[in-house]
């Protein structure tokens, strides 16, 4: 489908033309999230991204498995999922997806997620201004990039341009054709012109040739230690990564309802690998972190072929202690033979 | 939701009999449970070596070995050790209590692959149960095989499992089984001593034979180093790997040692694949 525009003050005749569940960014106190919106919402488009990632929809922080009665044995799953649009997702954020998509879908296909991503159309924002430590031109994205994206919207000041991208994105674009406009060359121009600009404005680099070797060479090296050593466990870098899905299964009953649960989990806590024994494979920071930049760049790399990190920046943005991953990478690239 | 192919909705199961086989604060208890659902139960197989994800609603979830193998009947086994919260709970069921059962996971031992050849099996503590199907299979399928040779050890002769069935094979000239304890006893006619101790003085050939050695990762380092000192080749030696579960399916993250998963590309390792791990024996 050709590319379509829309005035921004006509934004909200979009919104309301779409029979689905919107969900959009909001501030919910300090932070800015994915949450259910109607089209009468206040929007705010003009951030660099979010605080947590669109994956908090798609892969809820804790999400039912099946609800049961204590002493019975009926096992309920929840309802199908409804028809979404996620809107305003930045480029990196669509290609985390893509890639946590070959996780949920390997040999078992988990019916949670998928139910999910497929009932969702995922509506992207292109990076007009990325942030200092945003770096998604070193591991194969871009501030426009489409991977993960069914419509990618740019910003052109009095205009949104509506690139449709796949049959979802179609669909978005003919439900809510009265409102929009078909775009002209020049508008085209001006969006190509505000991506490479944009790309332009990205300092921070790093070259992840044969990074995925070059970890495994230096497993046993003093730079996890040296590294590592400030790290608290917080486990901020993985709970708001968008390509980090680990999670816990636990049981809640309260009364006589209960429920079996996943909820997030992270690699970066002591208790994640802890045996019940006490025994603990990954007993110290130094190889929780190694296992977390290892994960991301060698083992996903080695099992799904490309590299489990967009460089949306989050893990260091929001680091307590200021360990910083393309530190750890440059480090690891200047040690390795 | 789809009722199809959901992973992690387990199905539920009977259990039919327990037996306790040790007692104290990290006491094991052997369950034999029946799956409900008819239709599923006959249609289940699992393969030595395998785990499923067993537990309880309003509790929770522990992978745990199956402890009998497919030749046995349409039932399953599972030997657990009162370690955390669930198999705390777990050892509080009687016979005609419920549990979920999801699986079976991961990979085998490559059964069919040892036809024709010894079978030896070293195990530790509750380490005898991922050992207990192979001993099984090879026992129903005997022809298929040559030697079958066991040597087992626990802290004492309390702490021993399976202990009528080892007393059942005085019976057969087919299998023959060793047994140690740490600590002198009354009364105690087998070895004293480690289990690797043990197998340097059973002092087994190599020719045609596969080992595979179960039990605390302590005696599994010194057995394989035994085993080498035997001249066992890194392929004729099979070991398993135990780590913390939660989905069994690859999917949460946590069990992972380097890029392999335990649940999917293991539990079964080979030693030659093992070395090439850097974190396995962490």
């Amino acid at each position: 489908m050709e590319r379509m525009k829309i005035g921004k003050e006509k934004f909200g005749d979009f919104l309301a033309a779409l029979d689905k569940q919107l969900y959009a960014p909001q501030k919910v106190g300090e932070t800015l999230r994915f949450v259910p919106i109607t089209p009468e919402d206040k929007l705010d488009l003009e951030f660099s991204n979010t605080t947590v990632p669109p994956k908090s929809v798609l892969f809820p922080q804790t999400e039912t498995l099946y609800r049961y009665e204590l002493g019975k044995t009926d096992l309920n799953l929840p309802d199908d999922e409804a028809e979404k649009v996620l809107l305003g997702v930045r480029p990196c954020d669509a290609r985390a997806m893509a890639i946590v998509d070959d996780l949920f879908s390997w040999d078992y296909n988990d019916p949670y997620y998928q139910g999910k991503r497929e009932k969702t159309t995922v509506v992207g924002l292109a990076c007009s201004d990325p942030e200092v430590n945003c770096f998604c031109t070193s591991v194969g994205g871009g501030p426009a990039s489409t991977e993960g994206l069914d419509l990618l919207l740019t910003d052109l000041g009095e205009v949104y341009l509506l690139q449709p991208l796949t049959e979802k994105g179609n669909n978005l674009c003919r439900e809510a054709a009265e409102v929009l406009e078909q775009a002209t060359e020049e508008d085209a121009a001006a969006a190509e012109k505000l991506h490479q600009e944009a790309a332009g404005k990205i300092v921070r680099k790093v070259d992840t040739e044969g990074v995925t070797e070059k970890l495994m060479e230096l497993w046993d090296h003093s730079l996890w230690q040296d590294l590592s050593r400030a790290c608290l466990g917080c486990g901020t870098c993985t709970f708001l990564c968008p390509t980090c899905y680990c999670f816990d299964i636990q049981d809640e009953a309260e009364g006589l309802e209960g429920r079996r649960c996943r909820v997030w989990d992270s690699c970066m806590f002591a208790e994640y690998t802890l045996h019940a024994s006490g025994h603990n494979p990954r007993p110290t920071v130094r190889e929780r972190t190694r296992n977390r930049v290892n994960h991301k760049y060698s083992y996903f790399a080695t099992k799904f072929g490309k590299i489990a990190c967009v460089g949306c920046g989050r893990c260091i943005n929001l680091c307590p202690v200021n360990i910083d991953i393309l530190n750890i990478l440059a480090e690891v690239i200047k040690e390795a033979i | 939701m789809k009722e199809i192919a959901n992973p992690y909705k387990p199905e539920i199961a009977t259990i039919e009999d327990t037996w306790q086989e040790t007692y104290g604060d990290r006491a094991i208890k052997t369950f034999k449970v029946v799956l409900d659902d008819e239709e599923i139960r006959e249609n289940w197989s699992h393969r030595p070596g395998q785990c499923a994800m067993i537990g309880i609603l309003g509790v929770g979830e522990s992978m745990i070995s199956i402890s009998c193998s497919p030749t046995e009947g349409k039932f399953l086994r599972f030997s657990v050790m009162r370690a955390g919260k669930v198999t705390q709970a777990l050892h509080e069921l009687e016979p005609g209590d419920k549990m979920t059962v999801r699986g079976p996971y991961g990979n085998s031992f490559p059964v069919d692959d040892w036809k024709g050849k010894n079978i030896l099996t070293i195990g530790g503590g509750i380490g005898q149960a991922p050992l207990r199907p192979i001993i099984e299979y090879v026992k129903a399928n005997r022809a298929d095989y040559k030697g079958l040779s066991l040597i087992y050890g626990a802290r004492t002769s309390a702490d021993l499992c399976f202990k009528d069935e080892f007393k059942a094979l005085d019976e057969r000239d087919d299998v023959n089984y060793h047994l140690s304890i740490d600590i002198e006893e009354e009364g105690w006619e087998h070895y004293v001593g480690f289990v690797p101790s043990l197998l340097m003085e059973v002092d087994p050939s190599p020719e045609n034979t596969i080992a595979i050695t179960c039990g605390p990762p302590v005696m599994i380092n010194f057995v394989l180093q035994n085993l080498k000192e035997l001249n066992f080749t890194d392929e004729q030696i099979y070991t398993t790997l135990e780590n913390r579960m939660k989905c069994g399916i690859g999917k949460c993250g946590r069990c992972n040692v380097a890029h392999l998963y335990v649940c999917k590309d293991g539990p079964v390792f080979s030693y030659a694949t093992l070395k090439s791990i850097p974190e396995a024996f962490a």
